[in-house]
């Protein structure tokens, strides 16, 4: 009886920090396609709001797609090899630049951006291009990337598999190749999710490296909640939910599968 | 290609020893020859710097300064592994979890730039000739381990290598299916011919696959020899107790003749020094009938093993004498027994005090 | 080339990125700092002036709240996602894990249909109480927005640490006799104390340095991510913008690496 009493509690405890996580969500995906929010749904079904959300914002949407794309592809290039020398070099060196990679997710992206800003904000024509945004991003995702990565190796026999390909005659390029990414797959394929992820919804630093021409997503949408009715507002933040679910699905479905095996 | 010419390098190992970066010595400076199509096999327990051996003429590491490894006379003391066209089978087989069996297996051609059709020939050859029929397309974690063991095999050797380096590639497996693989290994190291070093601390492993076997103790060679030598002629005391059984007898020499509690031994050859630590194979003394010899002693206790029968004989010598009797022979706990011991059965040990 | 090499040139383009576009920059960002009237002092101006002092402490009370309330809410349904199989279950664990890739701006856009002018909270209590009832631009708003930021992530990192809970050590505290309260306190959270501070120190930290959140709900919220941005922006006061994010840096630098050390493992803000 006791034991009933308990779990009803802590059941309708759980729906309710349920509730507060959904509902807001549910209501903001509802007035995006609601002709008249203070009327409620009622008032009828459009995607009138949809269409002027691309009308207005397009360019942010799919800038900030590119630079998703652009800062993943550096993280690739960049974050892959270095996070199989610094598990396969080790020691005080490797924790050390491990440890300055990840410094970017304990300080506040404001920060960042500000010291980017008094670095960079002289070059004018790197400041108002999309690179200038696309190296706060890098700088930001990177420890995700490496870490992930890092931590596939961890599981695999990195050591015996370097040797062994050596041991036929691959060169230390060729092993990379054929052996160590192939094998590092599950940690670049999350870490690469990853990376897209916090892209798309990166806000901290891209408000205060963006200029007017420079536009991303998240800050389209604080221009939108800040200047645009609700509804517009809601309908551009639904088009937001709808890129990035897939994402965190996939992201999920590859933690569990990872778990299970 | 024809996988069974013979074929591989003659090897000299020169001065090769390895001190690591944290001042541990692993193996003090050795020297070996290894000739070619032999089978030399480095034996001993672990950390006795068999394997440290084995990865300096790998490439896997570097010997200390002025250690050189050449192979049919060419230097390659400077060139990492991928450079030295050595076949190495690892003790975790090393098997890449990407590739297929048949992958694996060719990858090492293809790495050469043989064409797909060559290449595929010659990966079927090695296939057949591993018993790997039908998993050609398996997934490595699709194996047994004996499976894995072959691939591994058949990996090492598709590259036609100088030499086939073999680290404890049994261990990983149990113990039926590591004596069923020996002679497998057995087999095809003799019908390849090829070169081979071959790491194991099992010594009926060493026994029966090495031409040559290597003891090893702390980072030192204890010695060199053919299983034969090394069984009945041990170079001393710590070869002798680690390769089969062995009863040390430490005793007084007189007039060519073991002076033990139980009665005299005559031992062959000179021997001059007044004291000796003799070595005697449990299997080579016999159980007579006490009038008859000159030494006995009492029965303390008896294993019955199956195919024999290990009988301890205690006041004979001056520790309980092991004896391995042939399985029809009756004898009871506290019965006086003979001992009968050829003369050439006894080996006289070097005194390290 | 040797392997040595290679694994030196695969590290090379990750250290001219990270010297190029952070090491750089933060050592720039410290110098200026120092640049300002004040010189040198303007680090101690964080503590020293009074109107930075106080929002520094507002700063710290709310993430301080953030922390607590999200620890307590996170480890109850954490706790009970792990131990009970219902139908449902997977809907609300993944309906609960979701917002953790919603930036701040969003949820500073959630936290207003509920609370703000137009909000659910103002259209039930206006009906029920006759009064409109609207904070979501005040300090609860943004602490109402934390909570939804930071509760997601500290449910993941609880139900991990509960599943590797050893049930035995449950069962022994029982058959001595503890009742559940007993065993909760003896035994269950002491063996999730290192997951509650490492996710702790990230909903602390993150909290402090969170910047979409507050910027959505207003520019008047006395925190200090709010203050660095409009003495950037508006005052264009170099000096004391960076004075003030470089001690904002240190102080969730430093709640990490506490946690880090006390837990040994790795902990980071993010966000």
């Amino acid at each position: 009886m006791r034991n009933r009493i308990l779990f009803t509690l802590q059941f309708l405890f759980t729906l309710l920090v349920a509730a507060f996580l959904a509902v807001p969500a549910g209501l903001s995906i509802a007035a995006g396609v609601t002709v008249n929010y203070f009327r409620g749904i009622q008032s009828g079904v459009t995607l009138q709001w949809v269409a002027q959300v691309w009308e207005l914002y397009a360019g942010t949407i799919l800038a900030s797609i590119l630079i998703a794309v652009g800062t993943l592809a550096v993280t690739l290039v960049v974050g892959v090899p270095a996070a199989y020398a610094l598990y396969v070099r080790g020691g005080r060196l490797a924790r050390v630049v491990e440890e300055i990679i990840t410094l970017p997710l304990a300080i506040p992206g404001l920060a960042i951006a500000l010291a980017l800003l008094l670095t960079y904000g002289g070059f004018g024509s790197f400041r108002r291009s999309w690179l200038f945004i696309l190296a706060g991003h890098v700088i930001f995702t990177m420890p995700f990337m490496v870490r992930s990565v890092m931590a596939v190796l961890a599981t695999i026999d990195v050591k015996s598999l370097d040797e062994g390909a050596a041991s036929v005659g691959a060169s230390p390029w060729r092993r990379f190749v054929d052996v160590i990414v192939p094998n590092a797959a599950p940690g670049i394929l999350a870490g690469s999710l990853m990376v897209v992820t916090l892209s798309l919804g990166e806000f901290n630093l891209t408000w205060m490296l963006h200029t007017p021409l420079t536009k991303t997503l998240p800050v389209g949408l604080a221009d939108s909640y800040a200047s645009m009715r609700l509804e517009v507002a809601s309908a551009y933040t639904l088009i937001f939910f709808v890129m990035i679910i897939p994402l965190l699905v996939a992201m999920q479905w590859i933690g569990e599968r990872g778990h299970s095996r | 290609m024809n996988m069974m010419t013979r074929h591989g390098a003659a090897l000299k190992i020169e001065n090769c020893g390895k001190t690591f970066a944290d001042g541990t010595c692993a193996l003090a400076r050795a020297t070996l020859d290894i000739g070619q199509s032999e089978t030399l096999v480095l034996l001993g327990p672990s950390g006795c710097g068999k394997t440290t051996l084995l990865r300096i003429v790998a490439g896997l590491e570097t010997p200390d300064g002025g250690g050189r490894v050449l192979f049919d006379g060419k230097d390659l003391t400077r060139q990492p592994i991928e450079k030295r066209n050595v076949g190495m089978v690892f003790q975790s087989y090393a098997l890449f979890p990407n590739m297929s069996v048949a992958e694996n297996i060719g990858y090492g051609l293809k790495l050469r730039g043989l064409p797909k059709a060559e290449r595929a020939a010659q990966v079927a050859e090695l296939v057949a000739l591993t018993n790997l029929g039908g998993l050609e397309d398996r997934r490595i974690d699709q194996l047994s381990g004996g499976q894995r063991q072959r691939v591994a095999l058949a990996r090492a050797v598709a590259i036609r290598p100088s030499v086939l380096l073999l680290d404890e590639p049994l261990t990983a497996l149990d113990a039926a299916l590591r004596e069923r693989l020996r002679g497998e290994l057995n087999d095809l190291l003799r019908k390849l011919g090829i070169t081979a070093i071959y790491v194991t601390h099992d010594q009926a492993e060493a026994m029966e696959l090495g031409d040559r076997i290597v003891v090893m103790r702390k980072g030192a060679i204890a010695q060199i020899g053919t299983p034969r030598e090394i069984y009945f002629t041990p170079a001393n005391r710590f070869v002798a107790e680690f390769v089969g059984a062995a009863n040390i007898v430490e005793a007084p020499i007189e007039g060519g003749e073991l002076i033990l509690p139980g009665g005299r031994v005559p031992v062959a050859g000179p021997a001059t020094m007044s004291r000796a630590v003799a070595m005697v194979r449990p299997e080579t003394i016999a159980i007579a009938d006490a009038a008859t010899t000159g030494l006995a002693g009492i029965v303390d206790g008896v294993r019955f093993a199956g195919d024999r029968q290990r009988i301890i004989v205690r006041d004979a010598a001056s520790l309980p004498l092991a004896v391995d009797a042939p399985n029809t022979i009756k004898v009871r706990t506290g019965e006086r027994v003979g001992l009968s011991i050829p003369p050439d059965a006894i080996r006289l040990l070097p005194d390290e005090g | 080339m040797s392997h040595k090499s290679f694994v030196w040139m695969c590290l090379l383009p990750l250290a001219a990125v990270t010297a190029a576009f952070f090491v750089l920059p933060m050592a720039h960002l410290l110098v200026t700092g120092a640049e300002g009237p004040r010189g040198l002092p303007e680090y101690l101006a964080i503590i020293a002036d009074p109107r930075y002092r106080a929002t520094l402490l507002n700063t710290v009370l709310l993430a301080a709240a953030t922390t607590v309330a999200t620890l307590i809410a996170a480890t109850i349904t954490g706790l009970f996602l792990q131990r009970h199989r219902f139908p449902g279950r997977a809907v609300m664990i993944a309906i609960l894990t979701f917002p953790l890739a919603f930036p701040g701006v969003v949820i500073g856009f959630m936290i207003i249909l509920l609370a703000g002018r137009q909000g659910t909270i103002g259209d039930v209590s206006s009906r029920l109480l006759g009064d409109k009832i609207v904070f979501a631009y005040s300090i609860y708003g943004l602490f109402l927005g934390y909570l939804y930021f930071s509760i997601p992530r500290v449910i993941l990192t609880i139900m991990a640490a509960a599943q590797k809970l050893d049930p035995s050590l449950e069962e022994a505290a029982r058959s001595l006799g503890a009742s559940p309260w007993a065993v909760l306190r003896d035994v269950v959270l002491p063996a999730l104390a290192p997951a509650l501070v490492a996710s702790g120190a990230i909903a602390f930290a993150t909290a402090m340095g969170a910047f979409g959140t507050a910027f959505t709900l207003a520019t008047n919220i006395d925190v200090l991510p709010m203050l660095i941005y409009t003495e950037f922006t508006l005052a264009g006061n170099l000096a004391t913008s960076a004075a003030l994010s470089v001690g904002l840096g240190v102080m969730t630098w430093l709640i990490l690496a506490l946690a880090r050390t006390f837990t040994g493992n790795s902990v980071a803000a993010a966000g």
